[in-house]
């Protein structure tokens, strides 16, 4: 125990620097999945079929698809068509495009639970279809959306760490490349899963708190 | 953007794309059958009126559940050998894999559980079954059912997942196709190809599911 102790010590600032690129990366990427998917999830419900079809698509390309493919082939493909992403903008892009895949799933699940008569109600007293999105529909869809979305909030922080596999240095590659110097695989490793999880249950939580008060509000 | 695709090169090594697949099947098949197990085990745990055993089943869910599974592989494939257990990287991949598909089955047959009505339950007490043999003969078969559409999500799941197993090695899908990326440079043709088997496969097993849940009658 000493002996990690001293090694941690030693490696702090690596695996600091790790830390908050996960975190970093992590919340990045879920404002960014979180405003793509109030899109998506608003056009796979309310636009006209020839609209709603490439939304689709995407929804399912990205839901159909593992999520260590979509961060290769966002580290690779966008070289060849001459765009130079660092691994670190490649990574977010493709945690981005996936988090807004499975948020704008999960926000079309809430708008369609609405009963549609309150669409009829909100059109007949004379409110515009965007007024009805944003007084109406959105604040009962995203409260409803919460504690799934926390839970791809956690899949999220999870996921950071397949970029290590593209040489981004978030926790997780920090901490092989700590264990490559002083071969102290369980602590280290233990160590970082310790850190996630630490992370994702304070999300978690969280979570659990801002359901409590929105509902209070009901 | 001057990129022509070619996809000749991928073509050329599609069989081994075929055989990475079916690799991807046989660690999710084998991974969910064990998970299967410990999930059913945990969720019953979960229920129980001993505190133990929910505090156990309570640890292992939220333990497994807010660790990366990349952190999980990588630690059950380095760490291990360092115990003195050695296994080769399949078996090390399915136990990863296996242990991260019990916590997620822990909470779809404990759904299934909560969904049992509690009548059948007593009319199986009233005829005389045992308490087991009314959990084997009543509350099992009822609880499978209700569970399977979320066990086959949790299979889906678990497929796309032994993509990770490209980290430790091992030739599924995911690492035939960074194989051919960096040896052909055939970049957009290999990610598009390998990207749509994944789809083609994860479609097709939802299909069958379907029509497995179909077959059966729901409780």
């Amino acid at each position: 125990m000493d002996a990690f102790l001293a090694q941690l010590w030693i490696a702090r600032w690596p695996i600091f620097d790790g830390f908050l690129m996960t975190l970093g990366i992590s919340a990045g990427t879920i404002v960014f999945g979180t405003i793509l998917g109030c899109i998506v999830g608003i056009q796979l419900v309310f636009a006209p079929l020839w609209l709603r079809l490439p939304f689709r698509a995407y929804v399912d390309i990205m839901r159909g698809t593992p999520l260590l493919v979509l961060i290769l082939a966002a580290f690779y493909i966008p070289a060849v068509l001459g765009l130079s992403l660092s691994a670190a903008q490649a990574g977010t892009l493709a945690l981005g495009l996936f988090a807004g895949a499975h948020i704008g799933e999960l926000l079309r699940g809430s708008l369609q639970a609405i009963p549609p008569g309150q669409i009829e109600a909100g059109r007949s007293i004379g409110l515009t279809f965007p007024q009805i999105l944003a007084n109406v529909l959105l604040p009962q869809a995203l409260r409803t959306s919460l504690p799934p979305w926390i839970n791809t909030g956690v899949e999220l922080i999870k996921g950071s760490s397949l970029l290590s596999m593209i040489g981004v240095g978030e926790l997780l590659l920090k901490t092989q490349e700590v264990i490559g110097r002083n071969f102290m695989t369980i602590q280290f490793y233990v160590f970082a899963g310790v850190l996630y999880l630490v992370v994702n249950i304070a999300l978690d939580m969280l979570g659990k708190s801002m359901e409590r008060r929105l509902g209070a509000r009901q | 953007m001057n990129y022509t695709l070619h996809f000749g090169a991928v073509w050329a090594s599609f069989d081994h794309l075929l055989g990475g697949l079916a690799i991807g099947l046989a660690l999710a098949v084998a991974a969910v059958a064990v998970g299967t197990v410990l999930g059913l085990l945990s969720a019953f745990a979960s229920v129980s009126k001993s505190r133990l055993l929910r505090g156990i089943s309570g640890t292992y869910v939220l333990l497994i559940r807010n660790i990366p599974l990349l952190v999980l592989v990588l630690l059950v494939y380095f760490a291990l050998p360092a115990t003195g257990i050695r296994l080769d990287k399949y078996e090390s991949f399915i136990g990863s894999l296996a242990l991260y598909a019990g916590a997620y089955l822990t909470e779809v047959f404990r759904a299934g559980l909560l969904s049992v009505p509690k009548g059948i339950v007593e009319a199986g007490r009233a005829i005389g079954l045992t308490r087991m043999q009314t959990n084997l003969s009543v509350v099992m078969p009822v609880m499978l059912r209700n569970s399977l559409p979320s066990l086959g999500n949790t299979f889906i799941g678990m497929f796309k997942d032994s993509s990770i197993a490209a980290a430790i090695a091992i030739p599924e899908l995911t690492f035939e196709a960074r194989k051919i990326n960096v040896d052909t440079f055939r970049v957009v043709e290999t990610w598009t190809v390998a990207s749509g088997l994944y789809i083609a496969a994860c479609f097709t097993i939802a299909a069958l599911l379907r029509r497995l849940e179909r077959r059966f009658p729901k409780f």
